[in-house]
């Protein structure tokens, strides 16, 4: 209609400086598998998604429990009596027995090492409407949190986009397995304060995405004492933690600021949901458990702006006070989930592909340097544009995360069946033999 | 806790800000109620609730249709539908849902306007719908004209974080508050001669705290002005429903598509199922944009703040349901209409004045008579007589920004008939109290 050039001048900055990060190579795998979808029967030669970090293995579990409950349900026959008293519930504070279940669960996830406070726990629209709340309470426009690379690439839109924070780099290295050092961390403090950045707080994940690992005792200690020292904030996005799955165990920040009494417990703050735990990112559960009584006061208010529906919390915490079926779910979660990954990186190891030694999380970090054309940005977009228009698998490129060596991908594993693991392993194993399967079915007749 | 003196690390400018709103009276009477919260048996000198425009009126309806149809529980039909359902977090939101929404808008305006769904973004509430398309419609230091009385957490949803500034517009009982295109034309000179930058216009039709809807005429007129001036127009018609004669309901939508010289791609609305279907628990809002930019850049932004699938796939049910959601409607606004009528004629042998409202979960009634002075203290002191002592928490005229002393937004559908019966005998006993004091002094 020939507006468009003053149709844009008519939107804020916000509206039109790319923040979303949609531009990024991260969601153009999304579209490619979009566009062509695998389907084992409508189109096995379809792109197959190992793209989305999503946990399918539990759902059967969470079902039954569904099935055998129906007062959980407030549509039920059985939970009808409960329809209006939750439908008109609008409290910010949220329904306390939805807290007291998830203060629960946190804590059976880390094997009761710690205790969580039911009136800590503030709602968000999700994990990501808890990183930018805690963006929001903790950074002006400007100030930035440092965050280890590599890192999932969505943060930039959920840190940075309406609050105007930045994210800056602690640079992580393959030598050491990604392992963030103190003097890493230093230096990007420095950096920071010579371009004149006020730095407000770390910013790390445990488990990590894209890593896969857990985060050792020392470097949990050594960042909080590091926060401690300079006065700054530290959020540790702890989504995956329910999903490790093989020793070493997960240690989670609150179990560190617990057991050190000269800790500045003001400054730290715990991100969650059960998006990836329980297989749940459709409900738009997130939580942030903050140790400062302000930060909970002001993310409380700031959760008007995404509360879980009262529907969901009401299931939810009929569903959480089941001890016995939360206890069983994990332990079985966590077995699917390592018999899982092991076929996986079996299967990749029988062709010579290595992946990070991993022991959580919904991936795998692949390293596929050698398969490399050039050890650069490109060769590295080119091979990742191999594997998604020509083996037919949307995997991740390193560079998505920020990943400063030209190589990595993330590989996710826990968002299928096994039929589909074993196809995706397949053309995997004809990809590095210089095969296709179309080639492979050629030989075949 | 451990606590360094000193050196704690500071927090955001915003979080120490007060322009979360909360220090309001608006929320200091729901603390009064909270505190001491009326129940007929458990309570009866309790506080009643009358500050809090939530819809009861209308649950055994869905009730109804719940219990009759237990496929909206079901998840469907299918062995991984509840798979399916629990793994969509696409921001498009589930396209049943949408097309359910845009039906259910269409017919609360019977047919006058077309919603196409795909021009439906789904967010969390309209608390977030507003706040979402002031981070889209305006930069940091942007202002917003926003027709006074307005709800009080305008305050709240269009500034906190958004850093834009509200610039009220002045209305008045002398015309029934009715906004005018005089005063419209007056604030944004006035935001003009003091540099102030103008993104949009906010009305809220039918409007809270008036209870009253726009006529044709006032949008056509604010559909030309905001085609001159070049700023958009935010319709927040979260209340359409409850307009209780649906021919006195004009939304922008009908005018919009009529008219080829506007452009509607300033145009946005913004709906709820908070009001209309009183589900404020299940945090449903919505908008529906014109221009392309504005839905894509939304869609993008709800991802801060989506509808859970869960809600979305139960209520697509309902809301698909054609015979379902006519007879919802209507009957929702008969009972509505009858507590407005029940309230008003009641308010009115107590020597009670209310604007002479058509819509809405509440009045707004002028007790100016009762102030010791016709100001904002005058009306403070009031209002604390009547949460402390009469034992009713309505909301006071100033805490909507009123420029006129002495009224209040009383609710009336969020109670039983039966403590509506109380709190109305309770003010009509302070009314015949006050009056009977004067005669005496």
């Amino acid at each position: 209609m020939g507006f468009k050039e003053s149709e844009e001048q008519l939107l804020s900055k916000v509206a039109t400086n790319g923040g979303h990060g949609e531009n990024s190579s991260y969601f153009d795998g999304w579209k490619a598998h979009d566009r062509d979808p695998y389907h084992p029967t409508q189109n096995p030669e379809g792109v197959i998604q190992m793209g989305l970090a999503e946990n399918l293995l539990g759902h059967d579990l969470i079902e039954e429990w569904i099935r055998k409950n129906p007062a959980a349900s407030i549509c039920t026959e059985e939970g009808i009596s409960q329809f209006r008293a939750v439908a008109n519930f609008q409290d910010y504070h949220g329904l306390p027995f939805f807290r007291q279940g998830v203060a629960k669960l946190m804590e059976k996830v880390r094997g009761g090492r710690v205790k969580f406070d039911p009136d800590r726990i503030v709602m968000s629209g999700g994990a990501t409407g808890a990183q930018e709340t805690l963006a929001f309470c903790l950074a002006d426009p400007g100030d930035a949190f440092l965050i280890p690379v590599p890192y999932y690439p969505a943060f930039d839109r959920d840190f940075c986009w309406r609050t105007r924070a930045r994210l800056l780099p602690i640079h992580c290295h393959s030598s050491n397995n990604f392992n963030i050092t103190s003097s890493a961390l230093e230096a990007a403090y420095l950096n920071a304060q010579k371009s004149n950045i006020t730095v407000k707080g770390v910013l790390i994940t445990n488990p990590s995405n894209p890593l896969g690992t857990t985060m050792d005792e020392r470097t949990i200690r050594s960042l909080l004492s590091f926060a401690n020292d300079k006065r700054i904030h530290l959020i540790c996005d702890e989504i995956f933690s329910g999903t490790v799955f093989k020793p070493p165990h997960f240690i989670s920040l609150s179990e560190i600021v617990e057991s050190d009494p000269e800790c500045h417990r003001d400054l730290v703050h715990v991100v969650y949901s059960l998006s990836k735990d329980l297989g749940l990112p459709g409900f738009r559960v997130g939580v942030i458990y903050s140790y400062n009584d302000e930060v909970v006061a002001c993310a409380r208010k700031m959760s008007s702006f995404g509360l879980v529906s009262s529907q969901t919390q009401h299931m939810l915490e009929c569903m959480l006070a089941d001890e016995e079926f939360t206890s069983n779910y994990l332990v079985e979660n966590s077995r699917r989930l390592m018999e899982r990954h092991g076929m996986f990186t079996d299967g990749l190891r029988r062709v010579g592909i290595r992946c990070l030694e991993g022991n959580g999380g919904l991936f795998c970090w692949m390293d596929l340097r050698s398969l490399l054309k050039k050890e650069t940005l490109e060769g590295e977009l080119e091979l990742w544009r191999v594997i998604v228009n020509e083996v037919k698998l949307n995997v991740s490129p390193g560079s998505s995360f920020h990943c400063a060596e030209p190589g990595w991908f993330r590989v996710c594993f826990a968002n299928m069946d096994d039929a589909t693991t074993e196809r995706a392993l397949k053309r995997i194993r004809l990809f590095v033999n210089g095969e296709t399967e179309e080639v492979e079915e050629k030989k075949k007749k | 806790m451990a606590r360094g003196i000193g050196l704690e690390a500071p927090l955001s400018k915003m979080a120490n800000s007060n322009a979360h709103g909360e220090e309001s009276p608006y929320f200091a009477g729901w603390k009064a109620y909270n505190e001491n919260p009326y129940d007929p048996k458990e309570n009866p000198t309790g506080v009643i609730q009358m500050g809090l425009a939530e819809n009861q009126v209308s649950f055994d309806l869905l009730e109804n249709y719940l219990e009759e149809h237990p496929e909206a529980y079901n998840w469907g039909s299918g062995p991984s539908s509840f798979r399916e359902n629990a793994l969509f977090q696409d921001y498009h939101g589930l396209q049943t849902f949408r097309k359910a929404m845009a039906s259910f808008m269409e017919k609360i305006r019977s047919g006058r306007a077309k919603f196409d769904p795909d021009r439906i973004v789904l967010t969390a509430g309209a608390t977030a719908t507003n706040e979402l398309l002031t981070f889209i419609l305006a930069d940091p230091g942007d202002a917003l004209l926003v027709p006074t009385p307005y709800y009080p957490g305008f305050d709240r949803d269009l500034r906190w974080r958004t850093g834009v500034s509200i610039i009220p517009i002045p209305c008045h009982s002398s015309n029934s508050f009715q906004l005018t295109l005089q005063s419209l034309e007056t604030a944004f000179a006035n935001a003009e001669a003091l540099n102030l930058k103008v993104k949009a216009l906010l009305i809220t039709n039918p409007s809270n705290p008036l209870g009253i809807s726009s006529p044709r005429s006032l949008l056509e007129d604010i559909l030309n002005f905001i085609n001159t001036k070049k700023i958009h127009l935010i319709s927040d018609e979260i209340y359409s429903g409850s307009v209780f004669s649906s021919n006195d309901f004009v939304s922008v939508a009908e005018i919009v598509e009529d008219r080829i010289h506007i452009n509607s791609k300033q145009v946005h609305i913004v709906y709820s199922l908070s009001k209309d279907l009183g589900l404020p628990g299940f945090r449903v809002g919505a908008l529906y944009s014109y221009n392309d930019k504005v839905v894509k850049t939304a869609r993008r932004m709800s991802s801060f703040s989506r509808v859970s699938s869960q809600t979305q796939k139960m209520l697509s049910f309902m809301l698909s349901d054609e015979e379902f959601t006519l007879k919802y409607i209507k009957t929702n606004r008969k009972r509505l209409k009858e507590r407005h009528s029940r309230i008003v004629d009641e308010l009115r042998n107590s020597g009670i004045d209310c604007l002479k409202g058509n819509a809405g979960l509440f009045c707004w009634v002028n007790l100016g008579e009762f102030l010791e002075q016709k100001s904002t203290e005058g009306e403070l002191k009031l209002w604390k007589v009547i949460v402390d002592e009469v034992k009713l928490n309505i909301s006071p005229g100033s805490s909507c920004h009123c420029s006129e002393a002495g009224w209040f937004r009383v609710c009336f559908a969020n109670m039983s008939q039966e403590t509506l019966e109380v709190a109305l005998r309770r003010l009509r006993e302070f009314a015949e109290k006050i009056r009977a004091t004067k005669k005496i002094s």
